[in-house]
């Protein structure tokens, strides 16, 4: 099965809009506009509205979501988005709320970012929050810009150098060098960890900061973290946390109790507001009080009862975002948030690293786990073992889309061979965990017996649609097919 | 591993063949199996100085990408344009027609730097 | 499950966490709220801000009540869409990867531009990569940003480019509403990588496009507008007038309001840029078997392989703005934007002729499309209050932005607004 492009369908003539009459009495556009600045044609489709529609349903059938099944992507916390929130998002009150309206007229929505934030820092143990940056990397910038700020500000302008473990996101490196700092990445120790001795050496008077994930891309709690925020502090710099693996600390530990001294929450993991195919997100970043002063503007305040939009922050690093970040975004996370409640959101937690760990228990037989046989919400096996017989972690992945299942995410964190990295989240059932190791399980006995079945994957499934097998990544990267062209 | 003996090596996994002043600069038959099916290669401008250990470029694979770094210091005197539209030239002929820049050395010394084909060999086995 | 792996209680668990740091007992959350009582709520707060659903709106400036198609929710509402990641496995993403591959060819042709990518964050972080991206094609480190561009798109782009050691220089406005010309040309030099500039303007204003582009094309500069998608429909395409990037605001196109978010950042190049292009990009390819299908491509510019290298660190993008932007301009088609933007012309122009008879002056003479600015005969807070009672939502007071505007009010009119509303404004801003 095969969709034709839209602009295949398309004939001449054809429309799928409906648009009123002009009532006011229309003047000729050449007295208008400067005949100069007027297009000559406009090259879009021409197609009836049931062709959009099927266009666009059929492609949604070649899709695979959260909504149809299990979605184990490692560092992305696939979680069930409720459907209560997207009923809370289209309130009309809200989705045709215009952000220039004037704080007299948006009280519900600032009264709304208002508790959010308050919310926020409170999960987070910190003092205070913007919900501006519109996703993870963005927050990265918004947190790396205070930190820089920070020092500037107390005339300490040497410190210009980053601190990454080994084990980090690719944003927290490219978001430091993309803004002049400059990176120094430190080992893993044997456990996974942070490797204490190697931060020590190079903590030095030009270090702006360390940027750690906790729980680590490993899926692993630091839990040297005291003495890791402690000798950051002593040698002058600040730690940041790449909050995305939030999922298995809420209500268990704070942030601000660990040391650091600013975050950035990933709300469209966490609290579970839907990936929508790659975006919007959204990522609140929460700050200690020594770095308030350099939260981006506006700031959401409230006086007297009364919510306001405040630019008086003489320090701010500056806008990130054309208004107040992702709306939509941020009142699905709290609707989220009233809808669990304080032991509803610890029990987030607990169950998302008991899945976890229930499910490392039923494939580390088969496949390789390098640290160990526990691990916070999210684990990574290594398809060694498969991988000496020809099998890798790629094919492992496709297989698994045979049995019906999203694979889990590959090759991430780089620090270990033919990785997979599972996260299961907390709202998968005990029967959903026990039919994905089961295929897990299933895919390393083909890989000793049948490897060629698995290297070909995938060959068949029923849960989407799939017009087309492996795809030739390479030509496409070699010679880029970016559009379409009506001669192609 | 195929390691012309007429060659020099880096352990950036660089070949060089020297005529005159002109060091003749591109990767490993190992450097391109380790980086898979070559995507795309970033050349340097013809003119540019660069230092030796200093990257004066990129190839790319589909999932890794990595830095060429210059075995010598000197002029780029020339590119090879062809590798633009085929990069799969790389791969499959490394250390003829898959070179990349020519170098007029400005200190011929430090080729004392690069390894023989032998002690690259031991490297790569090393490493790998 | 704790006994089948071997544990009597959840806390051991946590035991790698330091226990002086724990929570002790429950966070200070608002309690538990079920699915009616949580409603109820949210129903509550948003019923406290006057938004366009109860008020006739002429609010612009960045973001604007379009009509929405009622196909667009209805598609990209799908579950199939909207609970997805990233497509990073292409067997199972073919859906969404076509709809990219479709949205990258209608910004392309909507812009006449070679290249776009799957989406930015919205238009002021476009503009602001955009900046970047020129930098490093001419390695050049200054930039003419006019303040016809909107002021918080410059605070964007100033917070992006301040802590490069970029220099941002703002040009002002002539009598006629856009860039001053003297300035411009005083300002353009052989260090300048890119002049910025918005057209339509903040204002409204037309631009002189082309002549901007030739100017900043004389110094080597490259030329980087940033576009209203729908005045795209009646309007020259950057690609037209030799634009190098384009960047567009692209909430316009099928997206809500949303008091301000999510939006959409749209993002084309030409074809000679196109290493230099942050963001995901999808490519058309085969299959072994020879059936075409779509991937990520070029991945190895991108943060998640290149990480300290990567040409920007962007990651998740607006990939669901983006298809609602598709299936938008699917729906309106070759005729049905270009009606779009005809309306908007007609209506804003009506709306701009009517309120010059009832005292309302015009500070700028430059031909202008959907939104204009104008100085009122009183106090433009008391103004809007009035038309607030009317039912109205009024324009922006231009004084809370650029406080040399004190007194002018920038009104903008879509396509929903009808001649009633236009007439109801006026009677009342008669005063």
């Amino acid at each position: 099965m095969v969709e034709p492009l839209i602009f295949e369908l398309s004939r001449p003539g054809r429309v799928a809009f409906s648009l009123p009459e002009c009532d006011v009495p229309e003047r000729p556009v050449a007295e208008l506009l400067p005949s100069d600045q007027l297009r000559d044609e406009l090259p879009l489709p021409e197609v009836s509205a049931p062709q959009v529609v099927r266009h666009f349903t059929r492609l949604s059938r070649m899709n695979y979501g959260v909504d149809l099944g299990f979605y184990p992507l490692g560092s992305c916390t696939m979680k069930y988005n409720p459907k209560v929130n997207e009923a809370a998002a289209a309130l009309p009150g809200f989705a045709q709320a215009h952000p220039l309206a004037g704080e007299a007229l948006s009280q519900g929505a600032l009264r709304l970012l208002y508790e959010l934030q308050a919310m926020l820092a409170e999960i987070g143990g910190m003092d205070a929050v913007t919900l501006q940056p519109v996703a993870g990397a963005q927050g990265e910038l918004t947190g790396l810009l205070m930190i820089r700020a920070y020092h500037q500000h107390r005339g300490d302008t040497a410190r210009t150098r980053i601190l990454v473990p080994d084990s980090s996101h690719g944003t927290n490196p490219a978001t430091a060098a993309r803004w002049g700092d400059t990176i120094t990445s430190i080992p893993s120790n044997a456990r996974g960890r942070v490797d204490l001795a190697q931060l020590r050496a190079q903590m030095d008077e030009r270090v702006a900061g360390l940027m750690l994930t906790n729980p680590n891309t490993l899926g692993l709690f630091e839990d040297e973290v005291l003495e890791i925020t402690r000798t950051v502090h002593d040698g002058g710099g600040l730690v940041y946390l790449d909050g995305a693996n939030m999922n298995a600390i809420l209500g268990i530990v704070r942030p601000g109790d660990l040391g650091f001294d600013v975050m950035h929450f990933n709300l469209h993991k966490t609290f579970s507001t839907p990936h929508g195919g790659g975006g919007p997100g959204a990522a609140a970043v929460a700050a200690k009080a020594h770095l308030e002063p350099f939260l981006p503007v506006p700031r959401v305040v409230e006086r007297n009862g009364t919510y306001a939009l405040s630019e008086d922050a003489p320090h701010s690093i500056g806008r990130l975002h054309s208004f107040y970040g992702n709306f939509a975004n941020l009142l699905r996370a709290y609707t989220y948030l009233r809808s669990l409640g304080p032991d509803g959101l610890r029990r987030v937690a607990e169950g998302a690293v008991l899945n976890a760990n229930y499910l490392l228990a039923l494939v580390k037989e088969e496949y390789e786990v390098p640290f160990g046989d526990r691990c916070m919400h999210e684990f990574v096996a290594s398809a060694e073992r498969q991988a000496a017989r020809g099998v890798r972690a790629l094919d492992i992945a496709k297989r698994l889309i045979d049995h019906g299942f999203h694979p889990p995410t590959m090759y991430f964190p780089l620090i270990v061979r033919e990785a997979l990295m599972i996260e299961p989240t907390e709202t998968e059932s005990m029967e959903t965990l026990e039919a994905f190791a089961e295929a897990l399980c299933a895919i390393a006995r083909e890989a000793r017996e049948d490897p060629e079945q698995v290297r070909e994957a995938p060959h068949r499934g029923p849960i989407v649609a799939r017009p087309v097998r492996r795809l030739d990544e390479v030509s496409a990267a070699r010679h880029p097919n970016l559009r379409w062209t009506p001669q192609s | 591993m195929n390691l012309p003996a007429d060659a020099k090596y880096s352990k950036s996994h660089e070949w060089v063949r020297v005529e005159g002043d002109l060091a003749t600069v591109g990767i490993t038959d190992y450097a391109q199996a380790q980086l898979g099916e070559v995507v795309y290669i970033e050349l340097p401008q013809t003119g540019r100085l660069v230092h030796q250990d200093e990257s004066f470029g990129s190839v790319e694979s589909v999932k890794a990408v990595s830095d060429l770094i210059s075995p010598v210091s000197g002029e780029i005197v020339e590119v090879n344009e062809e590798l633009v539209d085929s990069p799969e030239t790389v791969n499959e002929d490394p250390y003829t027609a898959g070179w990349m820049v020519i170098i007029r050395m400005d200190e011929p010394g430090e080729l004392n730097d690069l390894l023989s084909a032998e002690e690259y060999q031991a490297f790569t086995e090393e490493e790998g | 499950m704790l006994h089948r792996i071997g544990l009597a209680d959840i806390e051991e668990l946590f035991a790698d966490v330091p226990s002086e740091a724990r929570v002790r007992g429950p966070l200070a959350l608002p309690p538990v709220l079920s699915e009616p009582e949580v409603l109820a709520l949210l129903g509550d707060l948003a019923a406290r801000n006057a938004s366009a659903a109860h008020y006739a709106c002429f609010l612009g400036a960045g973001v604007y009540d379009h009509h929405i198609p009622a196909v667009v929710p209805t598609l990209v509402g799908r579950a199939e869409f909207l609970t997805s990641y990233t497509p990073y496995q292409a067997e199972i993403s073919q859906g969404l990867l076509q709809s990219i591959y479709e949205y990258q060819t209608l910004v392309c042709q909507l812009t006449d531009m070679d290249a776009a990518n799957a989406s930015m964050y919205d238009g002021a972080t476009a503009l602001a990569e955009a900046a970047v991206m020129a930098g490093a094609a001419t390695r050049r480190n200054r930039f003419l940003l006019p303040r016809t561009v909107h002021p918080f798109y410059r605070r964007v782009v100033t917070t992006y480019l301040a802590p490069l050691a970029y220099e941002v220089v703002e040009l002002p406005w002539d009598a006629s509403g856009g860039v001053d010309g003297e300035a411009l040309a005083r300002e353009l030099d052989e260090h300048t990588a890119a002049l910025l500039f918005q057209h339509p303007n903040f204002f409204g204003c037309l631009e002189d496009a082309a002549a901007l582009t030739e100017a900043a094309h004389r110094v080597g500069a490259l030329a980087v507008p940033i576009v209203d998608p729908i005045s795209l429909g009646l309007l020259k395409p950057p690609g037209a007038y030799g634009a190098d990037i384009v960047v567009a605001e692209g909430q316009s196109l099928g997206n809500q309001m949303s008091f301000g978010g999510p939006l959409l950042g749209l993002m084309a190049c030409r074809k000679e840029l196109l290493r230099n292009l942050p963001g995901r990009l999808v490519g058309a390819t085969t299959d072994h078997e020879g059936r075409t299908g779509f991937c990520l491509t070029l991945q190895a510019r991108e943060q998640h392989i290149r990480r300290e290298k990567a040409s920007s660190n962007i990651c998740t993008n607006e990939a669901l703005n983006a298809l609602a932007a598709t299936v938008y301009l699917c729906t309106l088609g070759k005729q049905g934007l270009r009606r779009v933007a005809e309306l908007c012309l007609q209506k804003a122009h009506y709306a701009f002729d009517r309120l010059r008879e009832v005292g309302f002056t015009a500070p700028f003479s430059r031909p202008f499309f959907k939104e204009f600015a104008l100085k009122a005969p009183g106090p433009v807070g008391a103004l809007n209050e009035r038309l607030l009672a009317a039912g109205i939502l009024g324009g922006l007071d231009l004084e809370r932005l650029l406080p040399e505007l004190a007194g002018h009010t920038l009104l903008c009119v879509t396509e929903k607004r009808t001649r009633a509303e236009i007439d109801r404004l006026v009677e009342v801003a008669r005063g």
